[in-house]
């Protein structure tokens, strides 16, 4: 009896759990639905009397977020592949061949996990500030400002080697002996064996670019440039009134990833629950 | 390495002995230009006038004592301390609650950790708007929830006075200024940022506890074990690298804490009364909104370093000493 009654607490703990983790996205959803009158009901109402899909399409069209939304693409796929193609190399070098100096590289890029992105913002704002091409700012305000460093990624390179340390060495010598290159080698062999770590390195890697926010929001300055969560941070500051808007701008903004979630939920736990979780 | 050999097979032929550093190359040239070289130059940084891109004339130690001397980065740094105190034990207080009820064969598991990791993938800016919509003081969800229990509303967000010196005051307590504590406005950033990391810790946690050995269940419950026993003597003590951890990343992650406070309070940002402020976003300010004084940005960056430097040294030291598997 004592146990039945625990039990009860603990799924009724669990639902309230669950309960105060959804209600504030079906609270985004049901503000995006009201009109201005509704808007201004104290206290709100729990769902919209007279939905007005209409704040979609003009939130959509109020400030250029399909640019943002493209930006956002290019940023993010340009750093997928980026990050997928150095990280797959180097991780392959550190872990099939042996050279001088491969440790001390190894720990070297290890030791950079340590530094967290708002110490280095303020050089690499300068860096990239002082580069030649790009704008009148150099670098800044420019794609290659968004992409180029983030275009390797060191937990990657951790992660990819781990696995690749797991082949048995065996293998290596088969191949060698069946003639194969160190490149046929990595394309035949390594990276067909390697396909859930490198989903998790792209997962990751989507993701948190998809989410960064500090970064594109010191090195961008134009509409054209920005990405979709420093598009959504302005229309929020400049609309801060118009709740409607906001929460359908939210909704949408968030839309593509939570769908995406909704069919790899299980891949993309563990993707991020892999690596560092960016704020 | 002397025990393997000294060449790889893969690595035969003319071309050997650079292959590695082929393959190295793309990887290394971005690591080394766009990581490596401004976290060095950081510190170097710190000791120029620097506006905006343009660096200008050596200072010196002068930004380090301008710094020292700034109430308000005594402020933020204040601040910062209560947002870390206040966000890792209730997020992994709360994380760890709900991993421990989550574990025992729970029904529907998969969907309550769905349901809990929801706001790890949202975006931090899609998160402190709604939660700021929720604690708006006229039509917000916060306000009329704490009025349908006959309370009175509260002013959250733009609330300055300190949640020691609020829950006091109807004792009629009025507390020294040192004593009163976070602002309401600050504790309610603590709130949605623990929110939205629970559900990564509970994952964590969840991990930590599926590796604790079964047997080590079944010889407490046969010596008699009640639940509160099990828990102080199996799972915490062998749940220890784990919960530590968790509380060591949550506390790094919450020095560097920057979006919700960005989105949520103020205008201006760090208000009311600059009790939201935090060391990162007076980095911003200062780097970057007031005239992008960068120099004096830097100085900023490196005391943040120091501290994420001293608790990173401090968590390996203690992993490497005592915290072991069974």
């Amino acid at each position: 009896m004592k146990s039945l009654r625990r039990n009860w607490a603990v799924h009724l703990m669990l639902v309230v759990g669950a309960i105060s983790f959804l209600l504030p996205f079906y609270w985004m959803l049901n503000t995006s639905l009201k009109g201005p009158t509704e808007l201004a009901l104290s206290p709100p109402s729990w769902w919209p009397a007279m939905p007005r899909f209409e704040n979609y399409p003009d939130a959509w069209h109020a400030v250029p977020f399909p640019r943002y939304f493209l930006n956002t693409i290019l940023v993010a796929g340009s750093i997928v592949v980026g990050v997928v193609v150095t990280s797959g190399l180097s991780a392959f070098a550190f872990s099939f061949f042996r050279f001088r100096g491969r440790e001390g590289m190894f720990n070297t890029f290890l030791s950079t996990m340590m530094v967290p992105e708002p110490v280095y913002i303020i050089s690499s704002y300068i860096l990239l500030f002082n580069l030649p091409g790009g704008g009148r700012d150099g670098w800044i305000d420019d794609y290659s400002a968004l992409i180029v460093p983030w275009l390797a990624h060191v937990f990657s390179i951790f992660l990819l080697r781990q696995h690749f340390l797991s082949f048995p060495p065996d293998l290596v010598d088969a191949a060698v002996i069946d003639g194969c290159g160190p490149v046929r080698f990595l394309f035949s062999m390594v990276l067909p064996l390697s396909k859930a770590a490198l989903t998790t390195v792209c997962l990751f890697t989507f993701i948190n670019t998809w989410n960064s926010f500090l970064w594109p929001l010191v090195m961008t300055n134009s509409d054209s440039i920005r990405p979709i969560q420093v598009g959504l941070a302005f229309f929020a500051s400049e609309q801060g009134t118009e709740h409607g808007l906001m929460m359908a701008a939210a909704v949408f903004s968030i839309a593509p990833l939570l769908i995406a979630y909704f069919f790899a939920q299980k891949q993309i736990i563990e993707s991020l629950t892999h690596t560092g979780l960016k704020g | 390495m002397p025990d393997r050999e000294p060449v790889s097979p893969l690595q035969r032929g003319r071309w050997g002995p650079w292959m590695p550093w082929l393959f190295l190359a793309p990887a290394a040239l971005i690591i080394f230009t766009f990581r490596i070289l401004p976290i060095v130059s950081a510190l170097g940084v710190s000791f120029f006038d620097a506006s905006f891109g343009k660096v200008r004339g050596f200072v010196g130690l002068a930004q380090y004592q301008k710094l020292f001397a700034d109430p308000d980065f005594w402020q933020s740094m204040g601040n910062t301390l209560w947002f870390v105190a206040g966000s890792v034990p209730l997020s992994v207080g709360t994380s760890l609650l709900f991993a421990m009820m989550l574990r025992r064969g729970v029904r529907f598991l998969g969907l309550y950790r769905t349901i809990y990791f929801l706001p790890v993938v949202t975006s931090f800016v899609a998160v402190s708007m709604v939660w700021k919509l929720i604690f708006h003081e006229d039509v917000g969800l916060a306000n009329s929830v704490l009025r349908v229990f006959g309370g009175h509303g509260l002013h959250w967000l733009s609330e300055s006075t300190g949640i020691f010196e609020l829950a006091l005051a109807r004792f009629g307590v009025d507390l020294p200024t040192w004593a009163e504590g976070p602002s309401l406005a600050l504790v309610c950033v603590i709130i949605v940022s623990a929110w939205r990391g629970i559900g990564y810790n509970v994952v964590i946690f969840l991990a930590g506890l599926q590796n604790i050995p079964e047997h080590y269940y079944e010889a407490a419950r046969i010596d008699g074990a009640g639940r509160f026993g099990i828990f102080r003597n199996v799972t915490w003590p062998l749940l220890t690298p784990t919960t530590f951890y968790v509380v060591v990343m949550t506390m790094i992650l919450s020095f560097q804490v920057f979006a919700p406070i960005y989105l949520m309070t103020g205008p201006p940002v760090g208000g009311p009364l600059g009790t939201t402020s935090v060391i990162v976003y007076y980095l911003f300010e200062k780097g970057f909104d007031a005239g992008g004084n960068m120099g004096y940005a830097s100085a900023v960056a490196l005391v943040l370093f120091a501290i994420i430097l001293a608790l990173t040294l401090f968590q390996r030291k203690v992993v490497e000493k005592r915290v072991h598997y069974a």
